[in-house]
């Protein structure tokens, strides 16, 4: 398998789209006949990614890169940052405004569930600037 | 069991994503935190919900579920109908609280 890459726009506050980046590759995925535990995994991860850029980023970008050994899930946008990643990481802590938690969101599992779903996960924030995730899939059924 | 069975089986009011009714159900998940609803629903499943805005569906999507049944008399707003249509994933509509349809949907083998 060649290396592919498919790249995706997120705009803040746009909760009509949220979503259909992860559905999008979660079909490229299926036609690829990657593993389909595999592709739950990263469709939990790519959701979760998106509605955090949609609530807390500015706009923001969505890429996955897909090969024979592994899948990388980069989810980058310019909001606000993180100014405190191990606290943002806990189970149960949220930032979300009680609008977003009335709609379901701000649970405080986004963060806790991709790092759950994903291999490996790395988190750059600077805030201020914006935030950086990179989530990586080993793609072991090849 | 299909999406249309439930329907028929437990009165619920089908208000969108007719297409899909042939999705087959394998078992049941309740929910309103959409976080926890797509850690944890499972594939293949129908799912009921007090949530009524579009970000439901591509969750629905997501999990690959069967049909989201809104309880306790909510309903979907427009954007969501039309979503649901436009992704076959059937949406359904019940009087009863989330705890009294699950357990009849449990009882009847939903699980």
């Amino acid at each position: 398998m060649s290396s592919l890459k498919k790249c995706f726009n997120i705009r803040s506050r746009d909760f009509i789209h949220a979503g259909e980046a992860s559905i999008t590759v979660q079909q490229l995925l299926k036609q690829m006949r990657i593993d389909s535990a595999l592709i739950r995994r990263i469709a939990v991860c790519g959701y979760e990614g998106e509605m955090n850029v949609v609530m807390h980023g500015g706009d923001g970008r969505f890429c996955i890169e897909i090969n024979t050994e592994r899948i990388v899930l980069d989810i980058s946008d310019e909001g606000a940052g993180i100014p405190d990643i191990a606290r943002a990481m806990e189970k149960g802590y949220s930032t979300a405004s009680d609008a977003h938690r009335e709609m379901g969101f701000g649970a405080g599992m986004g963060l806790p569930n991709m790092e759950k779903n994903a291999d490996e996960m790395f988190i750059e924030s600077v805030p201020g600037c914006g935030t950086k995730v990179r989530m990586i899939f080993f793609n072991r059924s090849t | 069991m299909q999406a249309s069975d439930l329907a028929t089986q437990f009165n619920l009011t089908v208000v969108a994503g007719r297409e899909g009714l042939d999705r087959i159900v394998a078992g049941g998940h309740c929910g309103d935190l959409l976080s926890e609803v797509m850690a944890n629903a499972p594939i293949g499943c129908v799912w009921l919900t007090i949530q009524g805005h579009q970000n439901i569906i591509a969750v629905a999507i997501l999990r690959e579920m069967a049909a989201v049944v809104l309880t306790g008399g909510n309903v979907p707003d427009d954007a969501t109908r039309a979503k649901a249509d436009q992704e076959k994933i059937p949406i359904m509509l019940s009087g009863q609280r989330t705890y009294d349809l699950a357990g009849q949907l449990y009882a009847a083998g939903v699980v």
